[in-house]
């Protein structure tokens, strides 16, 4: 991981607390619906917070392929760089 | 694996929500006696949550317009308008809708979602961009899914959110290979908040974005002539695009779009959702046109469902009860738990009041509600008498409550 790649997953894990009831440990591949039960409805607000932290849109389109911590670091890359 | 076994979760949950007694999301009407009674379980029970805002839904000039269409026309068109044809009905009811909303053009659906499917997909394609208001209803999400646009959130009700969004975007240069357009809702559904239009207007025009507003709970209910949220705040030139519903205020089936752009009348030709369904049936049609008609005769209808929209608010605030937004013809209890919700709304029905339950994931910020929709055809004393018994079930249900 690049520096800036660890500091947006750093943001992203933090952001990601609210949702980790359980307390899990937060890795790459953790499933963000299988393990952590973020369900359709509340990757919507999880998106909105991501959105405000790093002053990027990550359109609706993209947010069903998103499983995995992983994914979500990559999209708010992809989205910084095209912003 | 079975194919329907993906819903297993969702079955489960309901399956609990049904050992809390009837059914929320199944009530069977045995017989609509009015506007605003029907028997529900042999029981005479007060209608307070049908969206039968005007109380259109029995009225004889209505119901006459309907049984002479039915009559004379018989009782579907069997067809599209594309391959089959319209009837002339169906354009005296867009010559009626355009009228009544003081626009150059006005283009019918069969159903509410159709209108919203078939304005948004019909205007917006891929390469365009679409903003809508995060607490949008299914259909306009699932038209701008149709659409194939890219589609971005803004948060509810708030025009400096989506000022910011527009202004990233054409930063990104979204404006340059595609269109903006601007989704928002008139009155929200499940909370009965209302839009600011004038200030959603100001940031649309500053980014050259179109905006729709779809005004399927403020058509008949907002704006001295009922014309909408849009009338009601003054704006209406401010906005270009129109959809709605003939479900709610004017007591039948069907949606609309409506438009001053020169070239709004190409969506009959390139929306799918209006091209591939069959026309709406002769009766419909009928009764939306004498409904329009009684809204433009008897502007005192609307004055009569705000009174009691008021009556109804107050009432209910006065008694303590937490109401989630200023007076609107919808009017949302808070409770706080879904638990406390089913059992409320199972106590309402058993003392004869229907009202609507509304849980999460149908509802913004995880609310539970009780949703009362109020009707001009509501008596004073069936208002008082909802937020008497309200008062009774909230007493019962304290009683019976663990002490904790």
């Amino acid at each position: 991981m690049s520096d800036t790649e660890q500091t947006v997953y750093d943001t992203v894990c933090e952001l990601l607390q609210r949702y980790n009831r359980e307390g899990r440990e937060l890795r790459p591949e953790t499933d963000l619906n299988a393990e952590l039960n973020i369900d359709s409805v509340a990757a919507m607000d999880l998106i909105m917070e991501i959105e405000d932290k790093f002053d990027i849109d990550i359109p609706i389109n993209l947010v069903g392929d998103l499983r995995t911590v992983k994914d979500l670091v990559a999209t708010v890359r992809s989205q910084q760089e095209g912003a | 694996m079975d194919i329907l076994a993906k819903y297993d979760g969702l079955a489960e949950r309901r399956d609990l929500m049904l050992e809390a007694g009837a059914n929320p999301f199944g009530l069977r009407m045995e017989k609509v006696l009015s506007p605003t009674e029907a028997l529900v379980n042999g029981r005479r029970t007060l209608l307070v949550g049908t969206n039968n805002y005007l109380g259109l839904t029995f009225d004889p000039h209505c119901i006459a317009a309907g049984v002479k269409a039915l009559q004379e026309q018989g009782t579907g068109t069997t067809g599209s308008r594309i391959a089959n044809g319209s009837y002339a009905l169906h354009e005296a009811l867009e010559e009626a809708i355009a009228r009544f909303l003081k626009r150059k053009s006005a283009i019918v659906w069969p159903t509410g979602y159709q209108a919203n499917l078939g304005m948004i997909a019909g205007l917006a394609g891929p390469g365009d961009t679409i903003l809508l208001d995060a607490d949008s209803h299914s259909s306009i999400y699932d038209g701008c899914r149709l659409s194939g646009a890219t589609l971005v959130r803004f948060r509810h009700n708030d025009p400096a959110d989506l000022d910011k969004r527009l202004a990233r975007l054409r930063r990104q240069g979204a404006a340059e290979n595609g269109a903006l357009l601007v989704i928002v809702e008139g009155i929200y559904s499940m909370l009965g908040d209302i839009a600011p239009l004038p200030e959603f207007v100001e940031v649309k025009d500053r980014h050259g974005a179109f905006l729709l507003v779809d005004e399927a709970h403020s058509l008949g209910v907002m704006g001295v002539c009922g014309r909408g949220v849009a009338e009601a705040q003054g704006i209406e030139a401010g906005v270009d695009f129109l959809a709605g519903t003939f479900s709610k205020s004017l007591g039948a089936i069907g949606g609309f779009g409506v438009s001053d752009h020169p070239h709004f009348e190409r969506l009959r030709y390139c929306s799918r959702p209006y091209m591939f369904t069959a026309s709406a049936s002769p009766a419909s049609i009928a009764t939306v046109i004498a409904a329009i008609e009684r809204i433009e005769q008897e502007p005192g209808l609307i004055k009569q469902l705000w009174r009691n929209a008021e009556a109804l608010h107050s009432g209910l605030a006065a008694e303590g009860f937490e109401i989630a937004a200023p007076v609107s013809p919808v009017v949302a209890v808070k409770l706080p738990d879904e638990r406390l919700a089913v059992a409320f709304w199972n106590a309402l029905l058993q003392a004869g009041i229907y009202v609507n339950l509304a849980v999460p994931p149908g509802t913004p910020n995880n609310s539970c509600l009780m949703r009362c929709s109020v009707s001009a055809a509501h008596t004073p004393e069936q208002i008082q008498g909802v937020v008497r018994t309200f008062v009774e079930v909230r007493e019962a249900l304290d009683a019976s409550a663990p002490a904790s």
